[in-house]
């Protein structure tokens, strides 16, 4: 058995081109629908495990998909603002409770997520160092976050302008690392968070600047009334709060009516989580409330049936690939026909030539089964972040 | 020793018939072939090697009954017992130079390879001057040495009995020669038999008996359709 192996691996490496089309095509019709059913299985899992753990959302009237994925994962879509009084109103009615989600930053690539210390308790996130968010510009960072940035406790993270063109639009904040996360293998690991209330210093919602009452901020005062001062672009605003300025931050208007992607409300049980969707099916309504689950749902039998389709065309290539490969081992045959007799005429064995022919298809087939066994191995580990990358992208 | 008796072959298609009364070579005689193509002197070899079998009549090789035995017994026979050597060499391209001499050793479970089989090969090919040449394949050498790595094949099982088809045809006065003594030199050394079958009468001194399929012709073409080739 050795030396008949031994032959057919001379010849399938001494015919390397042609063995590596061969085996590259075999173990492409292998992975392809494997390799497809594994990304389709596991990214399914991880967004069903994440729309199972959220109860329900509250947000704008639109796309639910757009809101669900935004809320859950983060993704750089967001969907219409609601206002911060949506909050509020859940809260309020004693049905759930009420935590508010403001997802559209970034830093760098990493979302910022405006949120309350509730979040971390929500979704039993720990802390790996450091502490929670405290005061005005801090921020806790995920395990992958800080793995990727290299931040620790004390460290500094600026969130991203969100246009390089627009001069009038958010300006980036220098913000404090006060935490890390422990990895939780979800979402959370990818983002930042801060209070709600940072995330609207970042959109310039609430600012601080220079003293007005001071001496040196004079030359900048264009008027001055009793309740009311105009500054010129002169005065200077700080693009990091610290323990100097933090006081000088503040926010103009009435809070209620500050921006939220979405509230995520947790219901105090099942009757009050009905009771509250009741009151959002009003058709005149602004806003909408979701379960996070039903929309995972409709867009994963959406994914199945594309993967069917895919899977359906991969078997019919697949058969196509197998009658061309089979085509090209009967021609090789009759090109080999001379070799064969000559090992035939010397005293080969019939069986033990047939079985060298064989062992090259055996050592073909096993090659391809080995290849694609390691890139179905390789989809089981990337895969899943892959294809969320594209989803949420 | 050889012996054929009432020999008489044909193959399925075409009107080819080959009819031997008798011919018998002794063991260690070294004969050589000759006569016109077509006339049956590669049939011959392949009767004589069981690669072909009569139509009726007994071809006896070293005392096996070669026509009589069943096909995988032949080529076990065959494998073990006779070296062939071909004009065109009939080399693996996708093996090198060892593996190409080694080759009866992994077609057939008969013979075992092993260490002194490598050590033997390695031995022969630095005796007919390519042992420096093992790694090498077959489209990297020579006409030359092409032949000599076939001979090697041949002589590697250290058979009782040489067929050559035209080993000489396709190489210079040079490598002529020096296939002719390897094949020679064995067939003395080992007291081995060796039919070669040849259009080159250039060589024929070299062996003790010539065997011309034209003599054939000389006495039995009145009796005989034409192109039937006959005994000696």
């Amino acid at each position: 058995m050795r030396d008949v192996l031994y032959l057919a691996w001379r010849y399938l490496v001494y015919h390397r081109l042609k063995t590596a089309i061969l085996v590259t095509s075999i173990m492409l019709i292998i992975y392809l629908p494997i390799g497809l059913n594994v990304v389709v299985e596991q990214s399914a899992e991880h967004l069903t495990a994440r729309a199972e753990a959220t109860p329900l959302l509250v947000g704008a009237k639109g796309s639910p998909l757009e809101l669900a994925l935004n809320s859950l994962y983060f993704s750089s879509e967001h969907p219409e603002l609601i206002d911060y009084s949506e909050a509020t109103m859940v809260a309020d009615s004693g049905l759930a409770d009420a935590i508010p989600l403001y997802v559209r930053f970034r830093s760098r690539t990493h979302p910022i997520v405006g949120t309350s210390l509730d979040y971390f308790s929500f979704r039993n996130l720990s802390f790996a160092s450091g502490r929670p968010m405290a005061v005005l510009g801090e921020c806790v960072v995920g395990a992958t976050v800080a793995e990727s940035l290299g931040v620790q406790p004390g460290d500094a993270i600026i969130s991203s302008s969100e246009t390089v063109f627009d001069l009038a639009s958010v300006y980036p904040l220098k913000m404090k690392v006060s935490g890390i996360l422990q990895r939780a293998f979800t979402p959370d690991d990818e983002a930042i968070f801060v209070d709600v209330k940072t995330a609207w210093i970042i959109e310039g919602l609430g600012h601080g600047h220079q003293d007005l009452a001071r001496p040196e901020a004079v030359s900048g005062v264009l008027s001055r009334s009793e309740d009311n001062i105009v500054a010129n672009a002169s005065v200077v605003q700080f693009n990091e709060i610290t323990e100097d300025n933090v006081d000088s931050f503040h926010f103009h208007g009435d809070l209620a009516d500050y921006p939220l992607t979405a509230v995520l409300a947790v219901p105090r049980d099942d009757k009050s989580g009905v009771i509250l969707r009741g009151r959002y099916t009003d058709a005149g309504a602004t806003s909408q409330i979701i379960r996070p689950v039903t929309v995972i749902d409709e867009l994963l039998d959406t994914i199945l049936t594309i993967q069917q389709f895919i899977v359906a065309a991969v078997i019919i290539v697949g058969l196509a690939t197998i009658a061309t490969a089979a085509l090209v081992f009967m021609l090789s045959l009759r090109l080999r026909r001379r070799e064969i007799d000559t090992m035939l005429k010397i005293g080969g064995s019939r069986p033990r030539v047939a079985a060298m022919l064989l062992a090259e298809v055996f050592i073909v087939v096993i090659l391809s089964s080995t290849l694609a066994a390691a890139m179905t191995l390789v989809t089981w580990r990337y895969g899943p972040s892959v294809i969320e990358s594209f989803v949420l992208a | 020793m050889i012996e054929i008796g009432d020999l008489r072959f044909s193959y399925d298609e075409g009107d080819f018939l080959l009819e031997i009364p008798q011919l018998k070579v002794a063991d260690g005689e070294t004969v050589a072939i000759v006569g016109p193509s077509g006339s049956g002197k590669t049939t011959l070899l392949n009767l004589i090697a069981g690669i072909a079998t009569p139509r009726s009549g007994q071809v006896t090789t070293n005392g096996y009954k070669i026509s009589e035995l069943q096909d995988a017994a032949r080529r076990d026979f065959r494998i073990a017992n006779i070296g062939l050597v071909f004009q065109e060499f009939e080399l693996l391209e996708y093996l090198n130079v060892l593996d190409n001499i080694l080759l009866p050793y992994r077609i057939n479970r008969t013979l075992q390879l092993d260490k002194s089989v490598r050590v033997r090969a390695e031995d022969i090919a630095e005796r007919v001057g390519i042992g420096d040449k093992l790694a090498r394949y077959a489209n990297q050498l020579s006409h030359g040495e092409k032949q000599r790595v076939a001979v090697i094949r041949a002589l590697l099982v250290q058979p009782p009995l040489l067929l050559a088809d035209e080993p000489t045809g396709n190489l210079d006065p040079l490598n002529k020669d020096r296939v002719l003594d390897i094949l020679l030199q064995y067939a003395t050394d080992n007291a081995a038999t060796l039919i070669t079958v040849t259009h080159d009468h250039d060589i024929l001194h070299r062996f003790q008996r010539v065997i011309d399929f034209k003599d054939f012709y000389a006495y039995g073409a009145e009796q005989r359709p034409e192109n039937v080739a006959g005994p000696m």
